[in-house]
Parts: structure tokens; C-alpha cells; sequence
């Protein structure tokens, strides 16, 4: 059980001019569940950092006061968990049961206490398996419950929650949210971040909403805040329940981009016989695991299928014998991770490297760059370097690296995967946009509002294949 | 590009089931003296011992040999460099191939290099295909005394080197698709690959920090004094082990020094 007290606090990382969040007033009474909104950029992942100790005073000016139980959260690490995004880098040891039982020996619980405490949690939070269970054969739906656990282990009286499900397809992030809700008694304060707001609702009692400029917008029970700020909320990013968008379908299609025809890849995507064709948007669905991504790198002309065929553009040869510079002036990729595609140290430099490599001369380069800055509102960032981006930023240019090679079709993976409403409102404004100027799209996705909004046709993948062969399990 | 560093042995072999520093100083104490000496007999001693406690170990004999792949890579490209390139050109000629003379001299010198790598090579693979990283970390940390925060910081490290070779294949994928590939030329092939690893190491170096920062809020490194979870215990046959490593490499020293063959590496 912890309080948290927060009196005029803010605080600015280090070589920045802005403050990342100022002029803070909060309680947060023991036992309370407060979901925390604001706009991107607002400061909330910063507060969680701070309130979890995470901000070594060397790292930054802090101005106001910040308290847990009356503690500097610095002092008070003992009472605070904290979970993060990704699972991938929360985890630390080979095996399950080793990497719950890690925080433990950190804080010196007593050796004989510590293997009743891990398999107790693990129950708690629901984990399937035995404690011997490697770590790097978990889902990513099951390795973030591993390290909520971990977190758990430890009876913090106060846990913090970081977008605990933005790297998880639905089905993940149902596993978190009802493991949060089974693990954590009326004993545990709670603070989450989340702009799915709409899922996490159940777990909260209080909602508060922080300002971009500093200070709090508003504070209480969450039916209070949705009915007094919801439009607003929804403008600025939030996903607040029961704002929808209007559904953009396609007036007409033309000819025929991409056929695959029983194409297949070993163990990772069954054979699949579709097609797209220019002016519409088909979207490629499926539960993980049943290689969405995989075809995804197949129709993109990235991958040699092992059975079946792909072909494309009416060429004899399959797209992934095509030269790079082709296939770029043909299929435009995107991948689920941007920073996956960035070459260069600049944005214009990012957006003028297609064009550079296809022959455009530099006038006709500086033109396509103009556009596609202007187009997806990049003007601003122009000389930035691409990884400082924020997420939502990142997307949009990776989007516009894979149209400045004017291909007219696009394969995108999880486009909206992560984003807040108002990225998620102009990506779908975009490839409708495209749709209609005559662009293919294909889109593997597992969001529902996409499908239903902008999706002309669907691909269902269905259940992941068995192995061919019986796996061997490695000694 | 995959790495599996799990375990290829039967874990309940005697000299595998020993303590994970004992099996790491015994082969230390072994090899370290061999590197003294450029003579042929002595690796090959020290080979021949190696070969026959190799049992004790439970290594399967086929995944040693996969696992030693490298080493017998780089022991042709050692042989081919001797032939072509070697000073010391005495001894019978064997074989002349243009202007190359392949003589005895030649053969002799390459072979003791290559016995050598293989010698000092064969105890370091042993012991890491014998043993568990988690438990080498902690014994590191019970045993040898070594810092926490080095023995499980490179243990969280070890963890996310699989992960890089699909990064890898990833980002050169995204390349591709970005229109940019390097086609037969060299140079710019080069290019592409200092490029594609350096966005590799900017993904790691990221993901480092996230890590670290995840350890930092469990605790780790906070002055607290560790308990330990799992125990690792150093016993009378570890001691033996270390003893036995040391005494057999000395006795091959000065088997050799006796019967003439010891060649200081220096002077």
C-alpha cells in the first residue's frame, strides 16, 4: 500500500529545452487504480520513470516535490514495480522460474523463501508452465506476464504500468489485462498508461487526464472525464470509448498486381492462393503464428516462396528475383518496426534515397521529397535524424520512404499496430487516399477497427500448420 | 546466422557435472602453459590427454566436431598460408607446385601451429558445451567471488544475441525493399554491410538500455546484498579437478623440456 504525493513537480531530461512534464498536483491515495491519459508527448511515461525511481538526479533538473509513503522515490524503490512495453527486454534469465526469482535475490529475500514465492505468483498471474520453461519459447502475450510476476514477486505497494500491452496482438494483451486484474489485490496502488482505454477501463476506478503544457486537465471517475472530455481526448489521440470513424471503402478496382498461387514457406506459412489488385485495400488477418507476416515478405518480393508462385506486375520472372531497384519502383514495403528501414542519418536524406537509386535526377528527387514531406506532414522534422522520431512520426515516414519510389503497390505490416487515434485516423486517411488514386494495398493486420473501416476484401489465415516434421527437440 | 550455446553434453557425465568454475580454471590451469612452447610434441601431448578424459565429459562426439567447425576452418586456411607464404623453406622437398616448394620444415611448422590452436582451443569448448551459462554465472558469483552485477550483466546480455541474427535478416531485408542492394559489386556491397551492422548495433545498444533500466527496477545493483536462488557448490572433486588440470600440464612441460623438445616462445 503506497501514497503518492506529487506538489508543483516537473521535470526536464538533460540537453532539452522543453520541460517533459511541469507544474504536476496529484494524490494517489493507497488502493486507488488510476489510469493515466494525455496526448503523446504529454509527459506520462517521464512521471512513471519518476515515480519508479528511474530518473538518477545527474540525468535531469527537477523542480516541485515527489513522494511515496513521504520518500524521495529514489529511496523508495523497494515499494514501487514497474512494467514496461516490451517483453523482450524485461526478461533476464534463461528460465521462467529464474528470472521471477532474480528481483527476489536482488532484494536478499531469504533463499528458502524465495521458491514458494515465485511458484505462488506464478499462479497468480496465471503462467502456464513449469518453472522450467525457457524464456525465449514464450509468446509475447506470456513473456509480459512472466514479467509482471517478476514485479510482483517483490509486493509493491505501489505498480506501475507502462503500456503494458501496446506490443501485444489482442489475444496478449487480454492475457495481461487478466492477469493484472487477478494479481493485484485492493492492497496494491495502481497506475497505468495505456490509450486503449476502452480494455482497461474494468481495472481502473479514476482517471486522470495530463496537460501537454504542464499540470492536470482534469481528474475523477472515469464516466465523468469520457462524458466532460471524451471529443477532445479522442482529437488528441486517446482511444476514448465510443468514438468511432466513418468507413472508407473502395469505389472501384482495376487490374490485377499481385497473384499468389498455393504459394508456401516451410514451417512458417501454409500455401495461400490470393490476390490484389489496384484500388482496393485487402487486408490479411489471422491469429499469430499463422505467417501473416511471412506472406507479407512474399507478396513484398522479399522472400522465394518454397512451394507454389508469386507473380506480379505481369513480369515471367517472381518478385523476388526482381533487382532492388525494380521491385522498389513496384512494390513499396513497409515493416512493422520503421527504424527497421531507416538507411540514413535524415529525414530528406531518408526520402531521397529511393529516388536517388532508381535514376530520378536531383531535380525531380527534391520535388518527390518536397511533396512527401509536406504530404505526411514531416516539414518540421525535416533534418531530424529518423531514429529520434517519436512513434507515431516514425510510421509516417516510413510509409512516405515507400512512396517516393512511386511503386503502386504497398504491402504493409501491422500499419497501425501501437498507434495513438489521431496517427491511426491519418494513416487511414492516407491509404484510403492512395486506394483512390488508383495504389494497391495490402495490409496484414490484426486490428479490427482497420478492417472494418477500410478494408475492401479479406484474407483469413487460419490455424498455424502443423510441422511437417515431427520437431526434434534440441538437447 | 543463429547461435546455440545450450548444452550438447549429458549433463550427469563426471567431469560435466563438476562445478562451472572448476571445469573453467581446470582448463585454464591446462592450456595456459602450453601457450610457453612453439614445439609440435607438446600440444600433442597435451591433445592426446585432452582426447582421453574427452569421455568424461559426455560430449556427443558429432556436435563436438559441429561445434569445432571453425577450428578446423581456420586449420586448413593456417595450412594453405604456411605453404604459400613460409619463410623457412628447409628440411626435404616433397612436393613443388610452380614455385612453391611444400618441404618437411614447411609441413612441421604448420602442423605445430595448428596442433597448438586445436590443444588450447578443445578444454574452452568443452567446458562451455558442458555447462549451463546461468550456472556458470552463478558460480562466478558464489564461488569465485566475481561481481553480480558483471556475472548476470553479461548472462541478460547472452540472452539477446539470438535475437540479433533476426534482426540481421530483417534489416536486410527492409534494405531490399528499400531499393537498395549491392548487386556483384564489392564495394558497394561493403557499404551495405557496414550500414545494415551499424543499424544492428544502434537496435542493441537500445535494447541494452531498456534492459538495464528493467534490471535497475527489479533491484539489481542497488547495494542490497544478493540472496541466491539457486546454490553451486565447489567440493573436494572440484579441488581435485583443478589440482589434477595443473599437475598433468606440468608434466607435460617437463616431459618435454627432459626430452629436448621444449622451444621457449620467447628468445
Amino acid at each position: 500500500m503506497s501514497d503518492v504525493r506529487l506538489r508543483g513537480f516537473g521535470w526536464r531530461h538533460a540537453g532539452r529545452r522543453a520541460w517533459a512534464v511541469r507544474g504536476l498536483d496529484l494524490d494517489v491515495r493507497h488502493g486507488e487504480r488510476v489510469l493515466l491519459l494525455g496526448p503523446s508527448g504529454a509527459g506520462k511515461s517521464t512521471l512513471l520513470g519518476a515515480l519508479a525511481g528511474l530518473l538518477p538526479e545527474d540525468s535531469g533538473e527537477s523542480e516541485g516535490t515527489i513522494e511515496i509513503d513521504g520518500l524521495d522515490p529514489r529511496k523508495a524503490r523497494e515499494r514501487v514495480g514497474i512494467v514496461f512495453q516490451d517483453p523482450q527486454t524485461q526478461l533476464v534469465m534463461a528460465r521462467s522460474g529464474d528470472d521471477v526469482a532474480f528481483g527476489l535475490e536482488n532484494r536478499g529475500t531469504p533463499a528458502g523463501d524465495i521458491w514458494p514465492r515465485v511458484s505462488d505468483v506464478l499462479d497468480r498471474v496465471g503462467f502456464p508452465y513449469s518453472i522450467n520453461r525457457p524464456t525465449a519459447m514464450l509468446s509475447g502475450g506470456e513473456a509480459q506476464r512472466l514479467a509482471l510476476a517478476g514485479v510482483l514477486a517483490l509486493r509493491p505497494g505501489l505498480l506501475l504500468l507502462d503500456e503494458p500491452t501496446a506490443n501485444l496482438d489482442p489475444p496478449g494483451a487480454a492475457l495481461i489485462r487478466d492477469a493484472v486484474a487477478r494479481a493485484t489485490g485492493p492492497e496494491t496502488t495502481l497506475i497505468i498508461v495505456e490509450h486503449r482505454v476502452a480494455e482497461v477501463l474494468p481495472l481502473v476506478d479514476r482517471v486522470v487526464v495530463l496537460e501537454p503544457g504542464g499540470g492536470v486537465r482534469a481528474d475523477g471517475a472515469p464516466e465523468m472525464i469520457f462524458a466532460a472530455y471524451g471529443d477532445k481526448l479522442a482529437d488528441e489521440g486517446v482511444w476514448v470509448p465510443g468514438f468511432g470513424f466513418p468507413v472508407l471503402k473502395s469505389k472501384s478496382t482495376s487490374e490485377l498486381l499481385v497473384r499468389t498461387e498455393q504459394a508456401t514457406v516451410t514451417s512458417r506459412l501454409a500455401p495461400v492462393s490470393m490476390h490484389a489488385a489496384a484500388g482496393e485495400i485487402t487486408a490479411v488477418t489471422g491469429p499469430n503464428g499463422t505467417g501473416k507476416s511471412t506472406l507479407a515478405l512474399l507478396l513484398g518480393g522479399l522472400l522465394a516462396p518454397d512451394g507454389g508462385r508469386v507473380t506480379a506486375f505481369g513480369d515471367r520472372r517472381p518478385p523476388h528475383r526482381w533487382r532492388a531497384t525494380t521491385l522498389a519502383t513496384r512494390i513499396g514495403s513497409v515493416f512493422q518496426n520503421p527504424e527497421h528501414q531507416f538507411v540514413t542519418g535524415r529525414v530528406t536524406d531518408e526520402l531521397a534515397l529511393g529516388p536517388r537509386r532508381i535514376g530520378r535526377t536531383s531535380a525531380e528527387t527534391g520535388r518527390i521529397v518536397d511533396e512527401l514531406l509536406h504530404r505526411l506532414r514531416l516539414d518540421r522534422l525535416a533534418d531530424a535524424n529518423p531514429y529520434t522520431l517519436s512513434g507515431g512520426e516514425a510510421r509516417r515516414l516510413s510509409v512516405a520512404t515507400a512512396l517516393a519510389t512511386a511503386p503502386r503497390l504497398l504491402v504493409l505490416d501491422e500499419p497501425t499496430f501501437g498507434q495513438d487515434r489521431r496517427t491511426w485516423r491519418e494513416l487511414a486517411d492516407l491509404l484510403a487516399e492512395l486506394r483512390d488514386d488508383g495504389h494497391g494495398i495490402v495490409a496484414v493486420t490484426h486490428d479490427e477497427t482497420f478492417v472494418r473501416t477500410l478494408a475492401d476484401r479479406t484474407v483469413p489465415l487460419g490455424e498455424p500448420a502443423p510441422d511437417p516434421l515431427p520437431r526434434r527437440s534440441r538437447p | 546466422m543463429s547461435l546455440s550455446l545450450t548444452p550438447i553434453a549429458d549433463p550427469t557425465a563426471p567431469l560435466a557435472r563438476r562445478n562451472p568454475v572448476a571445469k573453467a580454471g581446470a582448463a585454464l590451469l591446462f592450456t595456459l602453459p602450453l601457450i610457453a612452447t612453439v614445439d609440435p610434441f607438446t600440444p600433442a601431448a597435451a591433445l592426446a590427454v585432452e582426447l582421453l578424459v574427452l569421455p568424461f565429459f559426455g560430449v556427443r562426439p558429432g556436435l563436438l566436431l559441429r561445434r569445432a567447425l571453425p577450428l578446423l576452418l581456420s586449420a586448413a586456411g593456417i595450412l594453405v598460408t604456411m605453404i604459400l607464404f613460409a619463410a623457412d623453406r628447409s628440411g626435404e622437398t616433397l612436393l613443388s607446385l610452380g614455385p612453391i616448394d611444400v618441404t618437411t620444415g614447411v609441413l612441421s611448422t604448420a602442423g605445430a601451429l595448428i596442433l597448438r590452436i586445436f590443444a588450447i582451443a578443445l578444454p574452452g569448448i568443452v567446458v562451455f558445451a558442458t555447462t549451463d551459462p546461468t550456472d556458470l554465472a552463478d558460480a562466478l558469483i558464489q564461488n569465485a567471488k566475481a561481481p553480480a552485477r558483471f556475472a548476470i550483466g553479461a548472462l541478460a546480455a547472452f540472452r539477446l544475441i539470438p535475437l540479433l541474427g533476426q534482426e540481421w535478416r530483417t534489416l536486410t531485408l527492409a534494405r531490399r525493399a528499400r531499393g537498395v542492394d549491392a548487386g556483384h559489386n564489392p564495394l558497394a556491397r561493403l557499404r551495405l554491410f557496414t550500414s545494415t551492422a551499424f543499424a544492428l548495433l544502434v537496435g542493441a545498444l537500445r535494447r541494452g538500455v531498456r534492459l538495464a533500466v528493467a534490471m535497475d527496477a527489479r533491484g539489481f545493483d542497488a547495494g542490497t546484498p544478493r540472496t541466491h536462488a539457486r546454490r553451486q557448490h565447489f567440493t573436494t572433486p572440484d579441488t581435485v579437478l583443478l589440482l589434477a588440470a595443473a599437475l598433468t600440464a606440468a608434466t607435460i612441460i617437463t616431459t618435454a623440456v627432459v626430452l629436448g623438445f621444449f622451444q621457449p616462445i620467447v628468445g
